[in-house]
């Protein structure tokens, strides 16, 4: 074991280097691109007696999920990562570990989901189970990988928290991309203490997990969650505070702005399209046009405060969405509008699908699409590219 | 669970007669014959109520908790559980 040095390696390996450096005990996975390269990072990291841990081949992604929530039912850290289908055949499962409250942590390698067959980058696949109760973060490098999957175990874990969570990161933009990142070995133990479970299966003082419980107890079951969820907003920017000074990193928190202190105009997006807006947010500036860009780092639990705050001040907000709720509007629209109707807020909105089925993104289309927003030539619901189709 | 963490949970603790004494839902009961009995205990492994009890390494069937489902009666190798009509 070593400490912290600069690597260069792809994004599914920070998520099996952070997997490593979080001491996980069980790993229960099924194949799946672009996940796959994550587990078997890490079985390479067993195999080399490199890490300490169990790696339990499932016949489903059903069962991979099944199998962990069963070790940390036992007390043990777990992991697991999937891909688009192979999260959908979890759903059922995912419940049962958010609602046990078992603090699991899943990489993500977001993909479309088919028909078509199609291998690359969508947020439609975790969008679709943003609604269970698992905290979401979403990485825009490597780095981020790599920290956020130490930083979710962390507050998975967190006494006042106690759900699991999901760490998203775009097929091959960053699963198969490399890049360098600091992974910092064994300084994670003092971060990172052994799990402590607030609950286990113990046989020599047996207890029933999900036996049936009355309508009335279940719905102190679910307020106790949305409770932890909210909580988890302040216990994940102390886990982000405690991390920075530790690691050296500089991270704000639940979001990042970048220029938004004096802007008119914002540009709002998670993952590598919100990476992107900073290029093409300097571009604009280099025009004149006062644009800032506002991440999403932590979808759940949603930074409402946060985003507000910022975004106070600002004429116009373009989203930039790589997923759409059909028949609705785009996640970080919804959520956006939820934030500004408790608040009492109101914005000029366009909300832009981009990007969607692995489209490539660069700073050059969301400049275009923000200047014509600007100019007021967008409809608020618009599908970048869709007037040449 | 330690005692400062105040969490709801959907957990439960197992209890004898927690839904009352289920064996008022029986309409045959098993009866064992001692004389044709060899012990095996399957009877014991197989009750889903876990309902037979081991007395000097005898199967004793708590009719409190029996709801009367034949399945020992059913798997017995010897037939030495018959089951008899009670209402």
């Amino acid at each position: 074991m070593s400490g912290r040095r600069v690597i260069i390696d792809t994004g599914n390996s920070a998520v099996a280097y952070a997997v490593k450096d979080a001491e996980v005990k069980v790993i229960a996975a099924y194949p799946i691109t672009p996940q796959t390269t994550i587990v078997e990072k890490i079985a390479q990291f067993i195999e080399y007696g490199q890490m300490d841990a169990k790696m339990i081949r499932v016949e489903s992604e059903h069962s991979a999920m099944a199998a962990i929530i069963g070790s940390e039912a036992m007390g043990v850290r777990s992991f697991t990562a999937t891909s688009s289908h192979g999260l959908a055949l979890m759903h059922e499962m995912l419940w049962y570990a958010s609602n046990a409250r078992l603090p699991v942590v899943m990489a993500v390698a977001n993909r479309t989901m088919g028909p078509p067959w199609n291998i690359w980058a969508d947020w439609g696949d975790a969008m679709a189970d943003r609604d269970i109760g698992w905290i979401m973060s979403w990485a825009a490098n490597n780095q981020e990988v790599y920290d956020f999957t130490l930083i979710s175990y962390r507050v998975a874990e967190d006494k006042r928290i106690v759900l699991p969570a999901m760490v998203n990161l775009e097929a091959f933009v960053l699963t198969h991309t490399s890049m360098p990142f600091e992974i910092c070995g064994e300084e994670t133990r003092e971060y990172l203490p052994e799990y402590d479970p607030v609950w286990k299966l113990d046989p020599d003082d047996p207890i029933i997990m999900g036996n049936l419980f009355s309508p009335a107890d279940t719905m102190k079951l679910r307020w106790d969650m949305w409770e932890s969820m909210e909580r988890a907003k302040k216990v994940i920017a102390e886990a982000i505070r405690e991390y920075n000074e530790r690691f050296n990193r500089n991270y704000e928190g639940l979001i990042k702005t970048y220029k938004m202190d004096d802007a008119d105009y914002a540009i709002l997006s998670m993952g590598t399209i919100g990476e992107e807006a900073e290029v093409a947010t300097d571009v604009l500036r280099e025009e004149g046009l006062k644009v800032g860009t506002v991440r999403i780092n932590f979808f759940r639990p949603f930074p409402r405060e946060d985003i507000i705050k910022t975004l106070n001040g600002v004429s116009k907000v373009i989203i930039f969405e790589r997923s759409s709720s059909i028949g609705a509007s785009g996640q970080i629209m919804q959520d956006l509008g939820q934030s500004l109707l408790l608040e009492k807020m109101q914005l000029d909105v366009n909300d832009v699908f981009i990007g969607i089925g692995g489209t490539d993104v660069s700073y050059e289309d969301i400049v275009n699409v923000v200047k014509k927003a600007i100019k007021g030539d967008l409809a608020p619901l618009y599908w970048y590219g869709s007037e040449g189709w | 669970m330690p005692e400062d963490v105040n969490k709801y949970l959907p957990l439960s603790k197992p209890k004898i007669g927690i839904s009352g004494k289920t064996g008022s839902w029986r309409i045959f009961a098993p009866e064992i014959n001692y004389e044709k009995c060899v012990k095996c205990h399957i009877c014991v492994v197989v009750c889903p109520e876990a309902s037979i009890l081991l007395e000097d390494d005898r199967p004793k069937i708590d009719y409190d908790y029996c709801k009367g489902c034949g399945v020992c009666a059913r798997e017995c190798p010897v037939g030495a559980i018959t089951m008899r009509r009670e209402r």
